[in-house]
């Protein structure tokens, strides 16, 4: 913008600032400097052409300082910026207390806790109900979730049980070279990836895809005032956003790594007959002989659980959000991030569990 | 002075005609009105105005400049000289309202940051909010302070011409007067150009200088408020008549 039509006259007779032309919030900055806060002047409107409101209002604030001469045609102006000018800035009631923080958060994550466990209490409630009344699941939801979060993962679920099926084969049959144990690699992929590999990777990359949609898509409903549309038409919101979206994973996942498992153990096979001169004949041969279906079950049982737990967090998450568009994000994080702990931390607890009871 | 002129602007969106060859003008330092019924394409015509549509055809000239061919050096310097007030205040909802206020004056200009502070206090005290709201986010505020939070926004840039996209929707009636005298005497005082969609019967009343009214794709009038009221036109007439007696039967 133009700052070039503004100018002061100073003269030091009278201390008396003379301004001319345009006085505007890009010529501003240049009266500022010269007058630096320390107002000893008289300063005269008199010839000024133009004058916008920021300019006025540095003017207002200079007012106890000094005074200030205005011709008529700004008077209304200045009068009227003057009504509404408020020289005290309001302090951000800030709370710098150490100690009050820590009740308040503590608090905060209580009521947090409360809120999660009521979330639960009512899902598993709406659960029993519709195990009851069968009609009042939404089978056309659910299959749709199935779609979304099964069908449609299948592609990056190939490409990473594959590339992590092809890794362990190989570090493994390395080792395995130097014993001559070759056979025994066919109970490494299968026994790793069945019961801890092929879950935990399924389970991490639905994590990420699909728990932050579920977050998301709620996020967006309760935004727009959906969730609460539903609720005065007597729709319950758990019947009809929370428990497809938990069924879906829970039929899902597991099939997904049973998926999983297929194809890593196939990708094994490939590195096995490469590397080692395994046939694929041997290695079936030795897998069913050797590798026991419980390792198998435990695995597709494991994500059974894992998908109940994605899901809920995903949904959780979701109603969380606030009516402003940053939360969205916010609890798209928080719900990712919190489904990867979960699934490995159960992850650890069957391990644990598993193991000291002898399966 | 002609600060606004459309000539021959042609919009449709599929086969649906939303716009067929509208032209008119807008003055400098008039309050002007942009009224038609739901779907009429007002938000449509004014957008296209900011550039925040494409004018797929004919001609907007803003500030002497064809919208349709403009550098990016000339398209900052037009945007900067004017204020869009959205339908539902368009807040940041990342900022408080003081940082909302204060965020234009701050990335456009050189002025002090407690200068910026008191410019925006100023003028959220002028638009009518509580002061001590200040520090509050978006999501902390109901409709009607969200847009007066905008509206103090919009201004406090000083603006050669403020588009106001439906004011007063949502606001209660003693904002709704406070707001349009606001409105005058800022156009009054600091040589402003407004552009206003309104549905409120007391803003058409008693603020405007010149509207138009969009029907069925055309300008179906283009006037002052008596020009409306003497006009022997039906559709004109019914609009406001039916308007002007039901603010008369309120009173």
């Amino acid at each position: 913008m133009e700052t070039s039509n503004f100018d002061f006259n100073f003269s030091t007779t009278n201390n008396k600032i003379e301004l001319l032309g345009n006085l505007n919030k890009s010529s501003l900055p240049k009266l500022i400097s010269f007058i630096n806060n320390n107002l000893k002047y008289t300063i005269d409107l008199k010839k000024l052409h133009h004058v916008d409101s920021c300019s006025l209002i540095y003017l207002i604030s200079l007012e106890k300082q000094g005074s200030i001469l205005i011709n008529n045609k700004f008077k209304d102006l200045y009068e009227h910026y003057k009504r509404y000018y408020l020289d005290e800035i309001p302090k951000e009631k800030g709370n710098k207390n150490f100690i009050e923080n820590i009740g308040k958060t503590t608090y905060k994550n209580l009521q947090e806790l409360k809120v999660f466990i009521i979330f639960l209490g009512e899902l598993f409630y709406y659960f029993f109900y519709s195990l009851i009344k069968p009609n009042k699941i939404r089978f056309k939801e659910m299959l749709k979730y199935i779609d979304a979060s099964g069908i449609g993962a299948l592609g990056i679920i190939t490409l990473t049980s594959f590339l992590v099926g092809i890794v362990i084969a190989y570090q493994g049959a390395v080792q395995l070279e130097k014993f001559g144990a070759n056979i025994f690699i066919v109970e490494m992929i299968c026994i790793t990836m069945f019961r801890e590999i092929a879950p935990l990777l399924t389970a991490i990359v639905i994590a990420g895809r699909t728990a932050s949609s579920y977050t998301a898509q709620i996020g967006a409903m309760k935004i727009t005032e959906e969730v609460d549309a539903m609720k005065t038409m007597a729709f319950e919101p758990t019947i009809f956003i929370t428990l497809p979206r938990v069924f879906a994973l829970f039929i899902s996942l597991p099939l997904l790594v049973f998926f999983a498992d297929v194809i890593a153990v196939g990708s094994g096979m490939i590195v096995a007959y490469i590397d080692l001169d395994i046939t694929y004949a041997e290695f079936i041969n030795r897998m069913y002989e050797e590798v026991g279906i419980k390792h198998f079950l435990i695995g597709i049982i494991k994500s059974i659980f894992f998908g109940i737990a994605i899901a809920i967090i995903g949904c959780y998450r979701g109603f969380q959000v606030r009516n402003n568009t940053t939360s969205i994000g916010k609890y798209t994080t928080k719900s990712v991030v919190n489904a990867i702990f979960v699934v490995i931390a159960l992850n650890a607890i069957f391990s644990v569990i598993l193991t000291e009871s002898g399966l | 002075m002609n600060v606004i002129k459309v000539r021959n602007l042609y919009t449709s969106f599929d086969k649906n005609v939303i716009h067929n060859n509208i032209s008119f003008d807008i003055k400098k330092n008039e309050i002007f009105g942009i009224l038609g019924g739901s779907g009429s394409g007002k938000t449509v015509l004014i957008k296209q105005i900011v550039m925040l549509q494409k004018i797929q055809k004919g001609e907007i000239i803003f500030l002497n400049e064809n919208l349709s061919n403009l550098t990016l050096k000339k398209e900052e310097n037009l945007k900067l000289q004017f204020s869009y007030l959205f339908q539902f205040g368009a807040l940041y909802s990342f900022l408080n309202v003081l940082e909302n206020v204060q965020v234009i004056l701050k990335e456009y200009t050189k002025l002090p940051k407690d200068l910026i502070t008191k410019i925006a206090l100023t003028n959220l005290n002028m638009v009518g909010l509580d002061i001590s709201s200040a520090y509050l986010y978006p999501s902390q505020l109901s409709g009607g302070m969200k847009k007066k939070v905008a509206l103090a926004r919009a201004l406090a840039n000083q603006p050669k011409i403020l588009f106001l996209d439906e004011p007063t929707s949502g606001l209660d009636p003693s904002s709704t007067i406070q707001f349009n005298d606001l409105i005058k005497k800022l156009k009054n005082t600091l040589d402003l150009t407004i552009i206003i969609i309104t549905h409120d019967l007391d803003t058409i009343k008693s603020t405007l200088d010149r509207f138009i009214i969009l029907k069925d794709t055309k300008i179906h009038f283009n006037g002052t408020l008596t020009q409306a009221l003497e006009s022997k036109d039906k559709i004109t007439r019914s609009f406001l008549t039916f308007k002007k007696d039901s603010y008369a039967n309120k009173n």
